[in-house]
């Protein structure tokens, strides 16, 4: 009796290893697999919505060589870690970690899995199958400053922020010095609303901007739709950020940054396929490719237009650097002396407003 | 300088009505709510989801009053429910609450994605005659939408309800003292179940007030905490719409006050002010409880119990 049984578990068991590894081998069909871990809803139509958008490209662009794996509204804990063992439990070789407080458990995943290739956002990390990369949406600011300085009348602007850190003030930096290169007359206002996503406080904080007399407005919350459509409503140009949203206000809509994932993704997975990956820093900015302009709005007139899409030409060569030394904080002391160019280190540790910020900077 | 003065005070005033709104509604539900017995502290999952709906309703059959209606119908639905948990089931009415507060959340953004950047017609400010010419009460009282105006009509209309009728001398009975209401033949699971819903009815509208005037469209998680800001204004109010009114307004009021003095350019960190509305209610709060200590408490005396009716 005792050795039937053991015949048939034995036979259970190989007809089970038999199924398992033809079910290893159909596995095993794609080249690579890719996950992406993003920290907000990919409905927010702005920063979330632009990543989900670029895995579609990706996904698309390498159909048959590489499949995803994409989770939305990641918490940056220990939560992130289990989410990222799971993707690699899953077969995952490269993992897009895209938000800044990511590092720590991908520092502790990666130790695990040294076989794993980690794309980190924002923050460097000194480890062989860990790569850092910034989305830099300054250059697209720069030229809704341009477009906004030529097209304001009260040369009043406001800015609806979100948090005064780095990669903010750089935005509204180069917002600024967008509006000052052809307007210097024009002075921009900043509003905190200290939350990456809260559609009523940011509304509440355009319309006290609006109620100051501006008559442009710019932001750089996660989610777009709120002020855009508070500004259709009230008349008040607008310009985006990270996502083109423009048919949401076809009256007001200027332009903005447009964040292009896609091709950026594709070459990564290309370079991890080909095993000549290398750890270092990309930045994704207009020169590479992934930053680009949102189409404009139908009130920017043609010559506005023209201008604006030459500047473009010359930032993707490298004929504008638009954060060339000199440049001077809103009290007047200076930050880049002439000719200076500023390096991502730089960048990443920005912490004042340039002249032209109707106010000062909150101390913390 | 005095003009521009005046101006910014209106702006403040204004801006102050507004944000003020959609938790007084809530706040004047849980009242209702709270008057008979029952705590729900599901006001946030509850507002949400009403966003949501209202949302929803608006954008396949573009009409917002049936938007707004339906956000109404949904909260009573979930009042209903926690209703028939905490009254029929004797369930734990902080954690019933606590639980349809995290339903709410995920049901709503579940059910939300597909709703993100619809376009839909929001609910627009209209004039009223006379009133809304009048200088400085026009711009800060009327100059807004009818669910503002019809706020002005309801936290007089509940009190009266709630202090001079009935009606209201039911209500309060049951908060009070179950059994001797019972025994003076007042069915008190009916009451309950209807002040929760009609309360929960209240906070779905506030809801939608959010997605239907202010955002104009749905986000995932747009009340961001003021139902738990309704909760504290019921305590703070004392269990009396007027008070609900001013304590509404205090909080709405720091909010339009601390955004505006940062577009004036005042040099104070935006973090200091962005706490303001959270630590007036809190001291506000602590000064009127304190003020009570030996006045006699105007809690429901039967609030968070379950009522079990005498064999």
């Amino acid at each position: 009796m005792k050795n039937k049984l053991m015949i048939v578990l034995l036979g259970v068991f190989f007809l089970g290893f038999g199924l398992l590894s033809s079910q290893a081998a159909t596995n095993s069909l794609p080249a690579l697999k890719v996950g992406f871990l993003c920290v907000g809803p990919v409905s927010d139509m702005g920063w979330n919505y632009t990543e989900q958008q670029g895995k579609v490209y990706l996904e698309k662009t390498l159909a048959g060589k590489v499949e995803t794996v994409f989770a939305e509204s990641v918490h940056e804990s220990a939560e992130a870690e289990r989410v990222m063992e799971k993707m690699i439990a899953q077969g995952c070789k490269l993992i897009f970690a895209a938000s800044y407080g990511y590092l720590e458990p991908v520092l502790r995943v990666s130790a695990r899995h040294p076989d794993v290739t980690f794309m980190q956002l924002s923050r460097f990390a000194d480890k062989n199958n860990i790569g850092t990369y910034f989305g830099l949406t300054g250059e697209g600011f720069y030229l809704a400053g341009v477009t906004a300085g030529r097209m304001t009348k009260t040369n009043k602007l406001g800015f609806v922020g979100s948090h005064p850190v780095p990669s903010t003030l750089w935005a509204i930096n180069a917002y600024t010095l967008g509006v000052h290169s052809v307007n210097p007359k024009a002075k921009v206002k900043v509003v905190w609303t200290e939350t990456w996503i809260d559609p009523v406080l940011e509304v509440e904080a355009a319309k006290g901007l609006i109620d100051t007399g501006i008559d442009t407005l710019a932001f750089d919350q996660s989610d777009s739709l709120p002020i855009v459509k508070a500004a259709e409503s009230k008349g008040i140009k607008v310009s985006g950020c990270y996502a083109d949203v423009h048919q949401f206000a076809p009256k007001q809509w200027l332009t903005g940054p447009n964040l292009n994932w896609g091709p950026f993704y594709v070459k990564t997975c290309q370079a991890v396929m080909d095993h000549n990956w290398k750890n270092g820093v990309c930045i994704c900015d207009m020169g590479s490719g992934v930053l680009e302009l949102a189409p404009f709005g139908a009130s920017v007139p043609e010559p506005v237009r023209k201008e604006v899409l030459a500047l473009k030409e010359k930032i993707k060569s490298g004929k504008l650097v638009i954060f060339a030394g000199p440049i001077k904080d809103s009290q007047g002391a200076e930050r880049l002396s002439a000719g200076q160019k500023p390096d991502i280190q730089w960048i990443s540790k920005m912490n004042f407003f340039v002249q032209g910020i109707d106010g000062n900077l909150p101390k913390n | 300088m005095n003009i521009e003065i005046g101006e910014f005070l209106i702006a403040v005033s204004a801006g102050m009505v507004r944000s003020a709104t959609p938790v007084l509604y809530a706040t004047l539900g849980e009242i209702i709510t709270e008057r008979s017995g029952i705590l729900n502290v599901g006001l946030e999952g509850i507002m949400l989801v009403g966003a949501f709906t209202g949302v929803a309703v608006t954008y396949n059959i573009h009409s917002i009053v049936l938007g707004l209606l339906a956000a109404m119908l949904v909260g009573l639905l979930m009042g209903l429910f926690h209703a028939l948990l905490c009254v029929h089931f004797n369930a734990n009415q902080v954690g019933t609450g606590i639980a349809m507060s995290i339903f709410g959340t995920g049901l709503s953004a579940y059910l939300g994605m597909d709703y993100v950047g619809k376009q839909i017609n929001a609910l627009g400010a209209c004039k009223i005659p006379v009133l809304s010419d009048l200088p400085v009460i026009g711009p800060i009282f009327f100059s807004h939408d009818v669910l503002v105006y019809l706020t002005y009509l309801l936290v007089p209309l509940m009190a009266f309800i709630i202090n001079r009728t009935r009606i209201g001398l039911t209500l309060r009975a049951v908060g009070e003292e179950p059994r001797a209401a019972a025994a003076a033949g007042v069915n008190v699971v009916q009451t309950r179940y209807l002040a929760t819903a009609i309360g929960a009815a209240l906070a779905g509208l506030g809801g939608a007030y959010l997605s239907l005037a202010y955002a104009q469209g749905w986000s995932e998680n747009i009340a961001a905490g003021r139902g738990w800001i309704a909760v504290g204004l019921v305590l703070f109010a004392s269990w009396s719409p007027f008070r609900a009114l001013i304590g509404a307004y205090l909080f709405g009021g720091a909010i339009s006050l601390q955004l505006r003095l940062q577009a004036a350019g005042l040099d104070v960190s935006p973090y200091l002010l962005g706490m303001l509305p959270y630590v007036l209610v809190i001291v506000v709060l602590s000064i009127s409880t304190w003020r009570r200590k030996n006045a006699p408490s105007s809690v429901p005396t039967a609030l968070g119990l379950p009522y079990i009716p005498q064999v």
